[in-house]
């Protein structure tokens, strides 16, 4: 009987393509827009991630994410170093600054200044140049997807993109290309430009106070939460794992921007009409074929048989749409991510809309199923 | 088609062939179906109708009774409540010896599927399985195999002289055809009691009248009991008996036409 329900479903060819497209299309939707969604999620951590292996990251308690910058004393790193447990703590500057292109063009850049002994916190996948270049004055480092776009020279020219040796000035300060580096993409637009600590504070304008972090990495074997609270007992700053200052990052971004509210109302869209389209032709499927149904139930099909039947043609169409919507979701995806857009495509999100596509099938089944167990099966005849 | 030809033996010891009416030796034969007082009633209040008013009749093994009488005058009610598509709500009725109302749901429906077979007026054959896949749904619900079940239902398609044509959907089909892919989905299960709703009516007469002779064929090679529900008095001959039904209530019982044919011709005929 399970095999009949599917050839009743599959026969009607209109109405059952309808259904795989409209359900394919709630997938995909909920799918793509969860999955831009974690990609966005995911790169308001981008920063943190890539400055590496550090075990805490020391700031003013009021900074909310990693790109607020309420900057601490100079002597901060200096006090960390004097921690027990604390192994080796540098300076991190990080800010915006205006730039000025050779060929005129101003534009903004996140400007990040490294510890000039170390060059600790530096991008680790350089593409041309080497880091250690940084030490050559006025050596900046740029992202090579930065350098053929945000950075390429436009006015009057090719087009060409920023490559070693190019000059700019950053804040009116003269800087050269010494390298670039392939960087993830960042929920921040402006293009990530690397420099040393003491470089960095002179492309800024003077304040009193421009340290933005101090990383902190723990000696092997220190306890990192002891050495946490002793970072937050003797000084007025806290102390951040990665995780964290990434959490506190995205929780901010998430809640102050409001895309959690508006992707959420796209894949709450996708939701409903996927159930409507589901539910009303699902439901149309079944009035068209309540006849049969009752000659079933004439003929002695079991209502258990009859859920069955109903179940399997709903849960078949939920299963292939579903491929087919993420199918579809994941190939717009393999565009997306060659460029700058955001999409990440976790289990967790297949999960989503797994689910989603399960809870849209089993109201549309609910739905139909009501009619098809209320029916009597005495409705076969005619006049009874 | 409605006369049984019956042999015994005479004193002299040659055969005796003796022709008796499709009735009289209908009424020998056990009760399959017996409903007593039975009345059924539609709605509540000012807007009830009362469709079977205390409906007694009894269906005998072997027999083709058909139900005739003006629309609404309860024929499709009764055989419902026959068929046990429907409750009733007073009287008896006993049908293959077991009382529908002290059966639950589930039995109810498994008895049905066992027992009963249909004939639709307008044959609902599922438009998008093939013939053979309609025929063999009555013995899928008995949880015969698939494959088992595709081989009983070409066999009876092949007897219903459709054999060739398994494999194509009803829609490509003719009404009359139609109706023998429903007849033999009516009985590839081997019921004992077939119901049949108006198997005439969308069917031209040729056709209508080979309808009712493999029907009638089926109920005298398979001891099966038949009631029909028509208004087509040109199959009235194939009935055994026909019972006049108005305003809910059986006016009248008599030998169909075919009753009287074979009473005339046993007149006829030396003994």
């Amino acid at each position: 009987m399970i095999r009949l329900a599917i050839k009743m479903l599959m026969g009607d060819r209109l109405k059952y393509l309808g259904l795989v497209a409209g359900m394919a299309f709630a997938a995909m939707m909920i799918a793509q827009q969860a999955s831009i969604f974690s990609g966005l999620a995911s790169q308001t951590g981008t920063f943190i991630r890539e400055i590496g292996d550090v075990d805490l990251w020391v700031m003013d308690p009021q900074v909310r994410f990693s790109e607020d910058n309420l900057a601490l004393p100079e002597t901060t790193a200096q006090r960390m170093k004097g921690i027990e447990g604390v192994d080796w703590a540098v300076p991190l500057y990080k800010g915006f600054l205006r730039c000025q292109l050779a060929d005129g063009t101003r534009t903004s850049m996140i400007v990040v200044g490294i510890d000039d002994a170390t060059l600790f916190g530096g991008p680790t996948n350089m593409t041309a140049g080497a880091i250690t270049d940084l030490r050559r004055d006025p050596g900046i480092l740029i992202d090579e997807r930065d350098a053929a776009t945000k950075l390429a020279q436009k006015r009057g020219g090719d087009g060409r993109a920023m490559k070693v040796g190019d000059r700019l000035s950053i804040n009116d300060n003269d800087a050269v290309v010494i390298g670039t580096y392939k960087g993830s993409p960042s929920f921040f637009w402006d293009p990530v430009v690397y420099t040393t600590y003491s470089r960095a504070l002179r492309f800024v304008p003077k304040e009193r106070r421009l340290m933005s972090f101090v990383l902190v990495k723990a000696k092997a074997g220190a306890d990192l939460a002891a050495i946490k609270a002793r970072i937050e007992a003797t000084t007025p700053y806290i102390a951040r794992t990665g995780k964290e200052f990434e959490e506190v990052t995205r929780s901010f971004i998430l809640k102050s921007t409001g895309i959690l509210i508006n992707f959420g109302m796209a894949i709450g869209l996708g939701f409903v009409i996927g159930l409507l389209i589901t539910g009303q032709t699902f439901f149309n499927f079944t009035l068209d074929n309540l006849r049969y149904y009752a000659a079933l139930k004439a003929l002695g099909t079991s209502a258990s048989t009859l859920i069955g039947m109903v179940i399997v043609q709903v849960l078949s169409v939920t299963w292939l749409s579903f491929g087919i919507g993420i199918g579809i979701a994941a190939l717009m995806g393999i565009f997306i991510t060659k460029t700058d857009l955001a999409f990440l495509m976790k289990w967790q999100t297949l999960a989503m809309t797994g689910g989603a596509m399960l809870i849209v099938g089993v109201l549309s089944a609910i739905l139909s199923l009501v009619k098809v167990l209320r029916l009597e099966p005495a409705a076969v005849f005619k006049g009874a | 088609m409605a006369a049984y030809t019956t042999q015994s033996q005479d004193t002299q010891g040659g055969a005796e062939v003796v022709t008796r009416s499709a009735a009289e030796v209908v009424a020998h034969k056990p009760i399959a179906v017996r409903c007593r007082g039975v009345t059924k009633t539609y709605g509540t209040g000012n807007s009830s109708v009362k469709a079977l008013r205390g409906v007694d009749i009894d269906v005998h093994t072997g027999e083709l009774l058909m139900l005739v009488g003006p629309s609404g005058c309860g024929k499709t009610t009764l055989i419902s409540v026959i068929a046990g598509v429907l409750d009733r709500d007073a009287g008896d009725c006993s049908v293959l010896g077991v009382d529908y109302n002290k059966m639950r749901g589930d039995e109810k429906t498994a008895f049905r599927g066992k027992n009963v077979g249909f004939v639709f007026q307008a044959f609902n054959l599922i438009p998008t399985l093939t013939i053979a896949e309609n025929v063999s749904v009555p013995l899928l619900i008995n949880r015969v195999h698939r494959r088992e079940a595709l081989a009983k239902a070409k066999d009876i398609l092949a007897l219903v002289g459709l054999g060739e044509r398994v494999n194509d959907t009803p829609n490509r089909l003719s009404g009359g055809q139609q109706q023998r892919v429903a007849i033999a989905r009516a009985l590839v299960h081997k019921p004992k009691l077939l119901v049949c709703d108006e198997p005439t009516s969308a069917l031209d007469h040729v056709t209508g009248q080979k309808v009712m002779e493999l029907l009638r064929g089926v109920a005298s090679d398979n001891a099966l009991s038949l009631v029909v529900v028509t208004h087509d008095q040109r199959i009235f001959e194939f009935a055994d008996r026909i019972a006049e039904m108005d305003d809910g209530h059986i006016t009248s019982i008599s030998g169909g036409k075919g009753h009287k044919l074979a009473e005339h011709q046993a007149e006829s005929e030396p003994k």
